[in-house]
Parts: structure tokens; C-alpha cells; sequence
């Protein structure tokens, strides 16, 4: 008897070749074999007119095939980058060129594209070429953008990319009548999504069917595929894309085309010749992109309970050189800042600004984590005037369960209502409370006093649209060996998709799960597809793909029952055999792999199950061996297409000790209680969050992308840039699930993918603030950051 | 302009090699380039994320910080040796993979080759480590998707699972 997988800790079916050393990363592709190497120019100053490039002596070095700069690129090469999602308020939207033309806006911008028989060869042929620059004024951070004294672009008056408002109801009037008001500013510095693996693109192209072949780690194999047809004037049947495995993505890799994913097949075909490039560390930290970057002022009216009456918050997005990706990172600041709670009436502004840096992206949590951490300190704040216990500001503030579904009266980043389906903040609360001691802290806390030791306590709540649609599709393939081939087109990098997409086809056909084959990313397999974003994959492909399984059970009960004379009603599958129910093993059932050879007309005995097949008779003689109704194979194919996002939540809570001399900050506990609706693998759910938590720490406490005033990112590597080993991270996360079912999907489930980051910023803020009593307003914070702070502090106080 | 290419010799995964590369040219591409041994990873090219730890006569050590020509004669263990004969073609899981599929200590799979190569050589010289001690043998790797908890786990799970296989 089949057990239900669905809920399991089933181990990962992609565990076998990752730990064996037999994964397909994008560099591994052709490797060893004929395939040439990219390297790219990219400008080492922040922002500067190219007066001249001279590539004279490049193509001299041996081994050195081509170069190029944007004067041999030509029709939609030549042209900008697309701006992947358009806003009628991004009014001086901008995107790079695949090489720059005439201006470079940030240290890293690719300049000139060289391919040679090695890297080695290549990068030395990008040292010979030679580039006049003509400098202008770097716009570097928020207030330079803000103050406008320099343009990033020139024609785009006070850096000003867009400016969007919203409102639901009238916030102002509702502060000034308030019996309480505060005005918080909140600044949350850049990071990065640093995966382990860089980007990376091979191409080859096929001159014998004329069709083009490229491998990308990226997040959206769809998306690559349509843009390099575009920018090479290709039809799109002359595309396949197809993404390995991917060795980490975090946001960074939904941008695309990346330059280099347009230039290496471009090169390809050129040349005739399998071409690759493999970006290394630095060009990753100066090239790919960041997040995170903004500062916000926040006004707040409330009562004598704490409740929110008016809430007014205006911030300023840092958007870097180009906004390829839209408005999406400060609308969803914007939207998502609300979290669990239910203001009074809420009004938001922000600016989206230009600055000579990185362009900006999202990355794990994409304008979550700041919008959190404002509306947390905002929580914090409040409690603080009045005195009161900051849970029980948070739970007055808190939509009911069952006010749900619960319409803010916004637009969210899908372009739909703001509208939460489902959720149970007090429980959360409830639970959190109890996991992380918050009751007991107060005696913790003397005892910790009376050793000499300061440690505090603090907590962030969250909300998080997950499962933005437009939609995913998904095709299960039965196959004449009994073995099921299922493919959905969104990418994998790292989430288990081939096991808990398993799980959902083993439940819905009754196979065994080890006969599961699951294939992501490749536009061969499934052409229509968004990507692997927004915590989206479980909900969206996970769905499509339990719709598609189902579609392929009611063709094989249909053969099956005519096959076993028998109801389809009275047929049950299990262990991928087709029986009568409550007869297993009897001699009327047939197994899938026969179903399947049945359900194609033609019958060339080629193996054991179309031999077997012979047994049975289906088809009505009367009509076509291919009914009008019907297609040869035994196929589901299915899309999910919600109405609007599905949102989970969560909240945290961290217990740290600050040293009194040093300012050093230790973790002593950290609690989560989490709730992502229906859970397919609690194993994998559960490592998301610790891992989504090591980067919130990261944010917290460590990473910060260090610019100079000239634009110069001074930390651009691992030695630098403080990505946190096993000894920053703590050591425990006690991690409590809630689940809320969705209403919105049929397995009731929501993502879970960015959860742990969240809160990052926001709750270790609440912690420090307790244990030395005086505000935090700007994370991440360092032990140097905090010893100032204090020496500030105590100044103030003199 | 011609690079000079160096004829080197040595053992990968116990079958002796013979090369021929340039002076400049990393152990990591020689390993990954000349012969296709994909498994280790390239994280950062400059020693500090440890994907590319391999076995060098036993140690382990950053493949991107060594030369292939300073590698001459040493023998390399590289996460494809590391299962275990047990007649079946593809091997056995050694303690340390097999650990790592039973605690989820993987998710991207990037850096795991780095962790099991050093993992593996941790156990041989503390077969029974404290989870303090599991920590400090896996303090000087990168990882981006796991948070490190369940690579601990599996540390101590390993030191478990070669126990009950003498």
C-alpha cells in the first residue's frame, strides 16, 4: 500500500549526484572538450564618457578568436538591455547596453567581450585593451542621489527613476487626531545575494538544423530563451534553453539577459564554436547586482492601546545605474511593510533613485526585510511611548483570522488587490512567545545583570506574498517502462524541486516514487514558464504539476477500465498497478506501463509491457484508432494561473548578549515560528529557513557593500565582504510550524522560500535596542557601529 | 606569443595521470579542464570559500591557490573518490555523503564538494568529534543555502555512520 508522501521528510533524490560529484553545474558543461572561454572588459571607474577604445593587438595575442566592443555590435544588439517589467510611474526607466555605448554609470560595466582558446588567454587579451576615459561626478549613495548636485544620467532630472503613492484612506488626518504621534528615520544599508556559483552561459551553435543551445544559470530559462531569440533575430523555435544545476541563486539570477547571455551565443554563432563564460568572484560583487539599499521616514499616529490610527511612510529606494527590473523592490517595501497588521489608514510615497553603483535587484526577501524592519521598529517605538509590553502592541495592531480574506485597498507588486487569504497572527504569537521564553525573559535578564552581562530580547513580524502567478505549466509523461517523466519550466537552484515535485506525482498517480522523473528548466521539455522567484516554485509549479498528474490518472483509469471491463469508478491505483479496488494483486490489473503502451495505437512489440499489452483490447473498431477526442500517449498537461498571490507568515524572535567593553553581539537563542500553509517536505521547508536566517544574520550583523565616495567597492571579495561561516550563524533555530492552509491552490500550500530572511534586520534591531536602551535606526550594525553608537549615546546623556 | 607548456605527473583518485599544461595554469582548472573531474567547484578564486578543497597526499587543500605543475607527484582525492568500492559500478556513499543525504546537510550542492573533502579528512584525524569540535572542522568553508546546521548534524552523523560500518 502506497503511504501519502505529501508531508513526508523524504531525502533528496538530487542528493546522489551532488554528493558524488556528479552535478551539471554551467561551467562543468563542455568542459574538457572543444569549447572557447569569454572574458570581458569591464570600466574600473564609476562613471566616465568613453572618449576612445583601442583593441589594436588583441587579436594578435595567439589562441585569441574575437573581441568586441559596442561598435561591432549591430540591430537589437546595439540596443539597450530590455526593462524586463515596465511601470506607467517609472517614468526614467534606463537599462545598459550588452556593451557600453559612449558612457559607463558603474565600476564593473561591461565595456569590451573577448574569446580566446582559455581564460587565461582571455583575460590577457582584455589587459591589452586600452580605453580614454573622461571623467564626471560619481553619484554615490542615497544622499548624493536625493541632493541631485550631480545626475547619474543626465537626462534624468534629480536622479529621479520613478516616484509611486499610494493611500487607503486618509493617513494624514488620522495622525493629527491621533492622542499619540512619533517620527522615526530608518536606513538599512545595500548586500548582496552572493551565491556560491557566479553567473554563467555556454552556447553552441547547431549550423546543420540552424538551432541555437544555450546553458544559463539563471532563474528563468523562459525568459533567457525570448530575449536571446530577440537580440539575435532568431525565432524562437531556433532557442533552447536549458538551465543545470545552479549553484545558488537568491534573486540575482531572475535578472536577465545578463550582457554575457546575449554576447556568448551571439560569439557562438559567430564563430561556429561552443563558447563559455564563467564569471569569477569579483566580477560577481561588481557586475551581477544588489539590494537592499533604502532610508525611510516614518509618521505614526495611535491610541493609549498602541493601535495604529495613521500611518505615513515616505522612503527613497537606492535603484543603482539601471532599473531593468522595474518598480518591483519598493512596491513590494511599500505593500508588504503592513505585515500581519491593520493601520487605521496608510499613505506611502517613495522615490526610486539613481546612483554610479550596481544596479539593484532583487535578492532573498526583495524589499521585505526593510519594509519589515521599518513597520517592526515602528512597533517597537510605539511600545516604547507607551510603556507597554511590544507583543501586546503587535496584537492589537493584528488582523483577526477571521477577518480574512483581508483587502488592504493597494496594489501589489502582481499589478492585483493587496489581499491576504489566509493567516493566524495571534496564534503565531502565541506560539512564539512560548518558543523563545518571552515571559521568562525579564528574570533571565536580572540573572544576566547580577554576572555582569547585558543581553536583550526582540521579535519582528512578517507577511509575505508568495506564488505571484502569471501562471506555470507542467507535462507528466507515462511511460511505456511504468517510468513517469514530468517537467515544469521554472528553474531549480538548490530547493529539492525533483524530490517534493516527486512526492506530489507519486500521491496523485499511486507510483512509486523512486519511478518519478522530474526535469526543470529546459524550454525543450516546457515552454511556457515564469521562473523561480518570490518564493513561487511549491505553489505554482507544484500546483500545475499536481493538476497535470491528475489529468494523466483520468486517462489511465479510463484505458485501464476498458481494458479490466471493469468502472473506472471501482479502479484504484497503487504501486503503480491498476486494480480492481480491494483486490490487489488479483489477476484483473494491469500496471502503467501497460496503460501506457495501450494508449498509443501503434504497437511494435519492442518490450516487456507492449508484449503484455496484447492481453487487452481497447478502442471502439467502430472509430478511428485515435478518437476525434483524444491523443495518442498517456499525458496530463495542466497550468495554474491564481487569482492573486497566496501569503504566508511568520515571526521571529532572537535573544542576544552584548559585551559591555567590546560591543561584540552573540546569539544565545533564536526562535522561529513559521507559516507557509500545507508543508510537502518539512526536511526541505525547515532548511530553507535556517538557511534564509543565516542570511538574515548576515544583513543584521555582517554584510554591507563598503563604497567609496569615487564609486569603488572596496569589499568586492570574500576576504571583505563578511559572508558568514558556521561560527557567526547560531548554533540552534527552534522552529515551530503553524499551518494555515491556502484557500488558493488545491494543496492548500504557500512558498517558503525567502521566510527566514525576512525578519532579519528587523528583529536583531528590537534585540539590541533592549539590551542597551537607547534606538536603533540603522542596520545592518556592527560591533564598531554599536561602540559609537554607545559613545554617542552617552554623550547625549552628559 | 607562445605559452610553455610543462609535462606533469600525477595521482587522481588513484589512477596515475600524465598532463601537459601551462606553468600558470590552477590545480582546480587542470583538475576540472584536462581531466573533466567537474566535481570540484570554483566558488571564489582565492582560497577563502573552500568548494574547491581537495585531498593533496592526504590534506586538504584549496585546488584554486596551487598550481597544477606544484601538484608533480602527489597523490589528489577529489569528491569522485570519495565513495567506496562495494563491487557495484558506481561505489558506495562514504560516511560523510552519506551523512549529508540523511541531515539535508545540501541544497545547491555548490559548495558540498569542498565540505566533504574536508569533512573527510577531519574524521580521519578526529574520528569522534564534539559538536563544538564538528564546527570547528567545517569553520573555514563558505556555504550560502544551508545556514551550516544541518552540515553539523551531519559531521556528527558521519562519525556515527563510520562507526557502525567497521
Amino acid at each position: 500500500m502506497s503511504t501519502r508522501l505529501f508531508g513526508q521528510k523524504v531525502q533528496r533524490v538530487e542528493d546522489q549526484r551532488f554528493l558524488r560529484g556528479h552535478g551539471r553545474y554551467v561551467d562543468d558543461v563542455l568542459a574538457g572538450r572543444d569549447v572557447l572561454h569569454a572574458a570581458v572588459l569591464r570600466s574600473p571607474h564609476a562613471h566616465a564618457r568613453i572618449v576612445g577604445i583601442d583593441v589594436s593587438g588583441v587579436l594578435d595575442v595567439e589562441g585569441v578568436h574575437l573581441v568586441w566592443t559596442h561598435d561591432d555590435l549591430a540591430g537589437p544588439m546595439a540596443e539597450p538591455l530590455p526593462l524586463l517589467i515596465p511601470h506607467p510611474q517609472l517614468t526614467h526607466g534606463r537599462t545598459q547596453f550588452a556593451l557600453a555605448k559612449d558612457e559607463v554609470n558603474y565600476v564593473g560595466e561591461a565595456i569590451a567581450f573577448v574569446v580566446a582558446d582559455d581564460r587565461y588567454l582571455a583575460e590577457d587579451a582584455v589587459g591589452r585593451i586600452r580605453v580614454e576615459y573622461a571623467f564626471l561626478p560619481p553619484v554615490v549613495g542615497l544622499e548624493a542621489a536625493r541632493a541631485a548636485e550631480h545626475l547619474t544620467h543626465e537626462d534624468v532630472p534629480g536622479n529621479v527613476a520613478a516616484r509611486l503613492e499610494q493611500e487607503n484612506g486618509d493617513a494624514r488626518a488620522a495622525i493629527d487626531a491621533a492622542p499619540h504621534s512619533l517620527s522615526l528615520d530608518l536606513t538599512i544599508e545595500r548586500s548582496a545575494s552572493t551565491p556560491l556559483e557566479g553567473r554563467g552561459t555556454v552556447a553552441r551553435w547547431d549550423p546543420d538544423i540552424g538551432r541555437l543551445t544555450l546553458w544559463t544559470s539563471t532563474q528563468s530559462s523562459t525568459g533567457v530563451r525570448a530575449a536571446v531569440a530577440t537580440k539575435l533575430g532568431l525565432d524562437l523555435s531556433q532557442v533552447d534553453v536549458l538551465t543545470p544545476d545552479v549553484g545558488g541563486g537568491f534573486g540575482v539570477k531572475i535578472n536577465h539577459p545578463w550582457p554575457e547571455e546575449v554576447l556568448v551565443p551571439l560569439a557562438a554563432r559567430t564563430l561556429d564554436r561552443a563558447v563559455k563564460f564563467t564569471e569569477d568572484r569579483r566580477e560577481h560583487f561588481i557586475s551581477a547586482a544588489h539590494e537592499r539599499g533604502q532610508i525611510h521616514q516614518v509618521e505614526v499616529g495611535f491610541d493609549d492601546d498602541g493601535r495604529i490610527l495613521g500611518l505615513d511612510v515616505r522612503f527613497w529606494h537606492d535603484n543603482g545605474a539601471y532599473t531593468p527590473y522595474g518598480l518591483i523592490l519598493p512596491i513590494i517595501t511599500s505593500t508588504q511593510l503592513l505585515g500581519p497588521y491593520k493601520p487605521g489608514a496608510y499613505h506611502v510615497v517613495f522615490e526610486s533613485l539613481y546612483t554610479n553603483t550596481v544596479m539593484v535587484t532583487p535578492y532573498r526577501g526583495a524589499g521585505r526585510p526593510q519594509g519589515c524592519y521599518v513597520m517592526e521598529r515602528t512597533m517597537d517605538a510605539i511600545a516604547a511611548a507607551l510603556g507597554k509590553d511590544r507583543t501586546e502592541v503587535r496584537a492589537v495592531n493584528f488582523i483577526q483570522p477571521d477577518e480574512f480574506p483581508y483587502d488592504h485597498g493597494l496594489i501589489f507588486q502582481d499589478g492585483r488587490e493587496y489581499e491576504y487569504d489566509s493567516g493566524d497572527y495571534p496564534a503565531s504569537l502565541h506560539k512564539l512567545k512560548d518558543l523563545v521564553g518571552w515571559d521568562e525573559f525579564p528574570a533571565f535578564r536580572e540573572e544576566m545583570e547580577r554576572e555582569g552581562r547585558r543581553v536583550g530580547i526582540g521579535l519582528a513580524c512578517y507577511v509575505e506574498g508568495t506564488g505571484v502567478g502569471p501562471y506555470e505549466g507542467a507535462h507528466v509523461h507515462i511511460e511505456t517502462s511504468g517510468k513517469v517523466k514530468v517537467a515544469t519550466g521554472l528553474t531549480t537552484q538548490g530547493q529539492g524541486h525533483a524530490t517534493v515535485f516527486a512526492q506530489i506525482v507519486a500521491d496523485a498517480l499511486g507510483v512509486p516514487f523512486d519511478r518519478v522523473e522530474v526535469v526543470t528548466g529546459d524550454t525543450r521539455r516546457m515552454p511556457y514558464a515564469v521562473g523561480t522567484f518570490a518564493s513561487r516554485a511549491a505553489v505554482m509549479s507544484g500546483s500545475a504539476i499536481h493538476l497535470a498528474a491528475l489529468r494523466a490518472r483520468e486517462k489511465v483509469l479510463k484505458i485501464a477500465a476498458e481494458a479490466l471491463e471493469a468502472a473506472e469508478d471501482d479502479l484504484e491505483i497503487v504501486d503503480g498497478v491498476v486494480s480492481v479496488r480491494g483486490t490487489p494483486g488479483s489477476a484483473a490489473s494491469i500496471d502503467l506501463g501497460t496503460v501506457a503502451v495501450l494508449s498509443n495505437p501503434l504497437r511494435y512489440a519492442f518490450d516487456e509491457a507492449s508484449k503484455a499489452a496484447t492481453q487487452f483490447s481497447v478502442g471502439d473498431p467502430g472509430k478511428p484508432p485515435v478518437p476525434e477526442d483524444d491523443e495518442p500517449g498517456l499525458e496530463g498537461r495542466d497550468f495554474y494561473s491564481p487569482q492573486r498571490s497566496t501569503f504566508a507568515s511568520g515571526m521571529h524572535a532572537v535573544i542576544v548578549e552584548t559585551d559591555p567593553a567590546t560591543a561584540e553581539i552573540r546569539i544565545l537563542k533564536y526562535a522561529v515560528v513559521h507559516d507557509c500553509g500545507r508543508l510537502i517536505n518539512p526536511m526541505i521547508v525547515e532548511g530553507q529557513i535556517q538557511g534564509g536566517v543565516a542570511q538574515g544574520v548576515a544583513g543584521a550583523l555582517l554584510e554591507r557593500m563598503a563604497y567609496d565616495e569615487n564609486g569603488q567597492l572596496l569589499n568586492a571579495s570574500f576576504m571583505d565582504f563578511l559572508m558568514p561561516y558556521v561560527t557567526e550563524v547560531p548554533e540552534r533555530i527552534d522552529i515551530d510550524h503553524l499551518e494555515t492552509p491556502s484557500p488558493l491552490n488545491p494543496l492548500g500550500i504557500k512558498g517558503a522560500g525567502e521566510a527566514g530572511v525576512i525578519p532579519g534586520a528587523a528583529v536583531f534591531a528590537s534585540a539590541i535596542e533592549d539590551a542597551e536602551g537607547f534606538p536603533i535606526r540603522a542596520m545592518p550594525i556592527s560591533p564598531s557601529d554599536l561602540f559609537e553608537l554607545r559613545r554617542i549615546h552617552a554623550e547625549e546623556n552628559r | 606569443m607562445t605559452e610553455e607548456l610543462v609535462d606533469i605527473r600525477l595521482t587522481v583518485n588513484g589512477v596515475g595521470r600524465e598532463l601537459r599544461v601551462p606553468a600558470r595554469r590552477l590545480l582546480s582548472d587542470a583538475l576540472r579542464q584536462h581531466l573533466a573531474l567537474t566535481g570540484t567547484h570554483v566558488g571564489c578564486e582565492h582560497g577563502v570559500c573552500g568548494s574547491c578543497t581537495v585531498l593533496m597526499d592526504g590534506r586538504p587543500v584549496r585546488a584554486c591557490l596551487i598550481f597544477a605543475v606544484s601538484a608533480v607527484d602527489s597523490e589528489i582525492t577529489t569528491v569522485e573518490g570519495l565513495t567506496e568500492a562495494d563491487g557495484s559500478p558506481e561505489g558506495r556513499l562514504s560516511p560523510v555523503q552519506q551523512a549529508f543525504a540523511e541531515c539535508h546537510g545540501l541544497q545547491c550542492g555548490f559548495c558540498t564538494p569542498g565540505f566533504l573533502t574536508t569533512i573527510t579528512a577531519g574524521l580521519r584525524d578526529n574520528p569522534e568529534p564534539s559538536e563544538e569540535e564538528a564546527r570547528g572542522m567545517v569553520g573555514g568553508n563558505l556555504c550560502r543555502c544551508t545556514g551550516y546546521a544541518n552540515i553539523v548534524k551531519s559531521v556528527l552523523r558521519a562519525s556515527e555512520i563510520a562507526r557502525e560500518r567497521v
